[in-house]
């Protein structure tokens, strides 16, 4: 962490000339009697993207931002300014703006100041520098040329590259100092097919907090390729899907987005201090099946949802959700935990310094249960199985959540059968999971391409899950 | 109740020769370093938001963003950089970045700076910067106001999501190679309202929104809580519906996203890529024949209007579906090259698209349906763009005999987009007009609905 707090401040303070005497400064503009607690979020990210399709490398962009975020907070009350300066006197300025929230004169209550707590999850590098731009132009090259190989009904190949470094110091009115810096590529690949007049298309990607080189091992980047293919070849032969309530089999992996939406969400804490959560008051009851044990774990090794610090300074940790059924926790940032006479989790996250955190999600997923998964499948008469989504959406207050199945097939007398179209899965996040009657022992972990949105801003995350089944699950097909 | 102290307004935003002035800049800077064409944007946007909860006031954000993006040409190819920092230092290394990727990626027939012949001339001025004296304890008053009135509509209504008052101006100035340069000046003003009711059955959420460039023709803040007051007490006691096949009337907030949808196929990107299930329909009814969709650029004080696309491109009023039958596609400089045709001033999508409006009111549209489901909320996104097939989630109003019978909820609608469009039977006179498409609810005749 030492290694990454000396890059930030390299960073973000040496060209404004801030030290600590500087940070005093602003803090006790920011400070008031009223002010229960302060920061600052500096932050500088460097991002590039190419993208590929016609088999040319047609587009690429490079952007910069940097900037600071000042927040104050008073009770319930939060007041926030951002710079895309950092220089003293915006600071001063945005300072001023953020602590008008509280009444009262100034307050010169400063602690020494200190380095936080941190983990050391994944290398404090510049990712964009671990490839030079004729790799990666080849990387995509080859990603391309692995599609096309895969069928002659591949007519269209996208294929996009892209990498994020992100340096981040807080600094809060407790007089902790905390850094981190954030490494995460990307690659994705879609593939369209074409076959008597019939198009369809399939995705596939990965990544995670590591340099480029990343995609290179295991053919990593070439098995992306042949999953797009093979998923819009799938699609080809797809039926409608069936409509109404019956028995759903999830696959393992990426349909952890169940998790997220059904019952991730609504364990936030700012909704539950509210009270708008459809868990809100629930703790210790039981909401899931038996077989049902689910964490929220920002700590996993290079993967897209962790963080060594969140975007408070906070360490990041496994919190336990969900512990056989019972319901357990609450995910936490500093404000909504002081708030409900909590612990923060680590759970404070924010897109950026223009934006306020709050308690988000890191990676997400349920642990190993007792079954097999083929078990599993046999065990179902006339069901869906299905193995890839797009995306979610969840009302936490009415507990209503979606997930939209991109590959999905029909499981009859205990065997799967024919590829169905896509179609939208529909649920009650508090009671899905007490019908969640067999649970498989081959848990994973998404490729790494999770982006969650809230109130207006994107973070990345992960989730996973074993194969599983849901008893009954209401299917938004069309036969 | 207010707690703050906040007088600085919105802040002010720098004159548009002051931006101009970095346009020209960056384009020079871009000559200098050998790039044949360059196209630059800068903007600068400053806003004041508040949100309150529970009488109190929640959060109180200041606004200033700013960004400076440019394209270089070397021949075909090109590469793309942006930066938030307008200094001389930043703007060098901006194109530096963006010369380097263009070094790197490959010639492209189809690139390039829009045609000469098509950027705009005249600039028409569209009247869309009303800036609102706004300081943050009004704000606050407002919002408080709006959440006011509709946690005292009913003890059903039990919590509040909070209310929210923003105000937002920008300047945005576009400049390219060939001699173009303009700028627009906007503002836009929002009052919302989220509520919680709750019974025996548990809790349901709704809210109100009011957005406008003119701080005067917002929604007075007690309608706008009114209105989510209203809308979140006729949810409770919602329940499931068995599967069947029924019409559907999607209410005007919803219809504007179906046609969304359709906006999204018949965009310049998904044809070239043959990502798009209106694949080749120029000249076809993809309609119902009583559909007309009019695109108006120039529309004074609208949401979604525009003097010039982002690539300098002159607007213009247009029908982009007529009698049903699709009159074109909505295309920029890029993708129209790459389909063999002209741009249609699309760059940045489509602005103030009208659905012509039948003689109905929603309610005129109920009684019309009959029977059938009333679409009042959307979930997911559950939309293949390439084959049309359409599955989301949804609550709304089961109605019988064209009245609202009670709420449903945790159903999906499905069907496919190509087959909603021709079965349009009708659009009502309510056309919302909050973006950049325009339009009443729409009746589908036969959609399935999953439930129980």
């Amino acid at each position: 962490m030492q290694q990454s707090l000396d890059i930030a401040r390299e960073t973000l303070f040496a060209p404004a000339g801030i030290g600590e005497s500087e940070l005093e400064q602003v803090f006790s503009r920011l400070m008031a009697p009223s002010v229960d607690t302060a920061d600052l979020y500096f932050q500088s990210s460097r991002q590039e993207s190419w993208v590929l399709e016609d088999g040319i490398v047609k587009q690429g962009s490079h952007n910069i931002d940097q900037g600071v975020g000042v927040r104050a907070i008073s009770g319930e009350k939060t007041g926030f300014a951002y710079s895309d300066d950092i220089v003293m006197p915006a600071l001063l300025e945005a300072s001023s703006a953020a602590r008008a929230i509280a009444r009262g004169g100034q307050s010169g209550s400063l602690k020494a100041w200190h380095q936080g707590r941190g983990l050391g999850l994944y290398a404090p590098m510049d990712p964009l520098e671990t490839m030079s731009a004729e790799q990666k132009i080849a990387l995509l090259r080859e990603v391309d040329a692995e599609a096309r190989r895969q069928d002659p009904r591949v007519e269209q190949v996208i294929v996009s590259l892209s990498g994020l470094h992100d340096v981040v110091l807080v600094a809060d009115s407790d007089g902790r100092l905390n850094a981190d810096v954030r490494p995460l590529v990307r690659l994705n690949v879609t593939v369209l097919v074409a076959q008597n007049g019939r198009r369809e298309n399939g995705s596939s990607g990965g990544g995670g907090r590591y340099g480029y080189e990343y995609f290179l091992e295991d053919g990593r980047a070439l098995g992306y390729a042949r999953e797009a293919a093979r998923q819009a070849l799938v699609n080809l032969e797809a039926v409608d899907a069936p409509a109404g309530t019956m028995p759903v089999v999830l696959g393992p992996g990426w349909p952890g987005v169940l998790l997220h939406e059904a019952i991730g969400h609504g364990l936030e804490g700012d909704f539950n201090r509210k009270g708008t959560s459809a868990f809100s008051g629930r703790i210790g009851e039981r909401v899931a099946s038996e077989y049902c044990t689910v964490v929220d774990d920002g700590t996993l090794a290079n993967r897209r949802g962790s963080l060594n610090i969140d975007d408070e300074g906070e360490q990041t940790q496994c919190t336990t959700l969900i512990e056989n059924g019972i319901l357990r926790g609450y995910m936490q940032d500093r404000m909504n935990a002081r708030l409900m006479k909590m612990q923060s989790t680590g759970n404070g996250r924010r897109e950026s310094y223009a934006h306020l955190p709050m308690p988000r999600m890191t990676n997400t997923y349920m642990l190993n249960g007792p079954h097999d998964p083929a078990e599993i499948i046999r065990s179902v008469d006339r069901g869906l199985y299905a193995v890839n989504f797009g995306g979610g959406q969840v009302d936490i207050t009415s507990g209503k959540f979606v997930f939209s199945a991109s590959e999905a097939y029909l499981i009859e007398n205990g065997k799967v059968t024919r590829p169905v179209k896509g179609a939208t899965l529909i649920g009650n996040g508090p009671d899905v999971l007490t019908r969640v009657s067999m649970v498989g022992n081959d848990m994973a972990l998404d490729s790494g391409i999770g982006v969650c949105g809230k109130d207006g801003q994107s973070v990345p995350v992960g989730v996973g899950q074993p194969t599983l089944k849901v008893d009954a699950l209401t299917v938004g097909g069309t036969s | 109740m207010a707690e703050t102290l906040i007088k600085n307004t919105t802040g002010t935003l720098p004159g548009e020769s002051e931006l101009t002035l970095i346009v020209e800049q960056v384009l020079d800077e871009a000559r200098r370093q050998g790039a044949s064409d360059a196209e630059a944007a800068v903007s600068v946007g400053t806003g004041l938001s508040v949100q309150v909860r529970q009488g109190e006031v929640d959060t109180v954000e200041h606004q200033r963003d700013r960004s400076l993006a440019v394209a270089v040409y070397f021949g075909l190819r090109q590469g793309t950089a942006s930066s938030a920092d307008f200094s001389p230092a930043s703007i060098r290394a901006t194109v530096e970045a963006a010369c380097a990727i263009a070094r790197h990626t490959s010639e492209d027939p189809a690139q390039g700076l829009a045609d000469p012949d098509r950027l705009a001339r005249d600039i028409p001025e569209l009247d869309m910067y009303h800036p609102w004296a706004l300081d943050a304890d009004r704000a606050i008053t407002l919002a408080l106001e709006a959440e006011r009135v509709a946690l005292g509509a009913d003890p059903r209504i039990t919590n509040s999501d909070g209310a929210g008052v923003s105000s937002n101006s920008g300047i945005r100035v576009y400049g390219n190679s060939r001699g173009f340069i303009g700028g627009v000046r906007s503002t836009r003003h929002g009052i919302n309202c989220m509520v919680i009711a709750s019974d025996d059955q548990g809790m349901q959420r709704d809210y109100w929104y009011t957005v406008n460039r003119v701080p005067g023709e917002l929604e007075p803040a007690e309608d706008v809580g009114r209105k989510a007051a209203a809308n979140v007490l006729r949810r409770l006691g919602s329940r499931r519906l068995g599967t069947r096949k029924v019409p559907v009337v999607f209410q005007a907030s919803m219809a504007r996203g179906l046609l969304g949808q359709f906006v999204g196929a018949v965009r310049g990107g998904s044809l070239y890529r043959k990502a798009s299930f209106l694949l080749d329909q120029l000249g076809q009814p993809v309609f119902a024949d009583w559909v007309t969709l009019t695109e108006r650029p120039h529309l004074s004080r609208a949401l979604g209007s525009a003097p010039f696309d982002h690539e300098g491109v002159a607007t213009r009023q247009r029908d982009l579906v007529a009698g049903g039958v699709l009159q074109g596609y909505v295309l920029d400089s890029y993708s129209a090259r790459k389909l063999g045709m002209e741009t249609t001033g699309n760059a940045g999508g489509v602005h103030n698209l009208l659905l012509h409006p039948g003689d109905k009111d929603l309610d005129g549209l109920l009684a019309e349906m009959g029977t059938g489901l009333l679409v009042t909320e959307m979930m997911g996104q559950g939309v293949n763009m390439v084959t049309g097939d359409y599955s989301r989630g949804a609550a709304g109003f089961w109605v019988e005999g064209g009245e609202i019978a009670y709420p449903v909820q945790e159903i999906t609608v499905a069907g496919n987009m190509k087959t909603m469009l021709r079965n349009m039977r009708a659009a009502g006179n309510d056309v919302d007009i909050r973006g950049a498409i325009h339009s009443g609810s729409i009746l589908v005749d036969e959609m399935t609905v999953a439930g129980e």
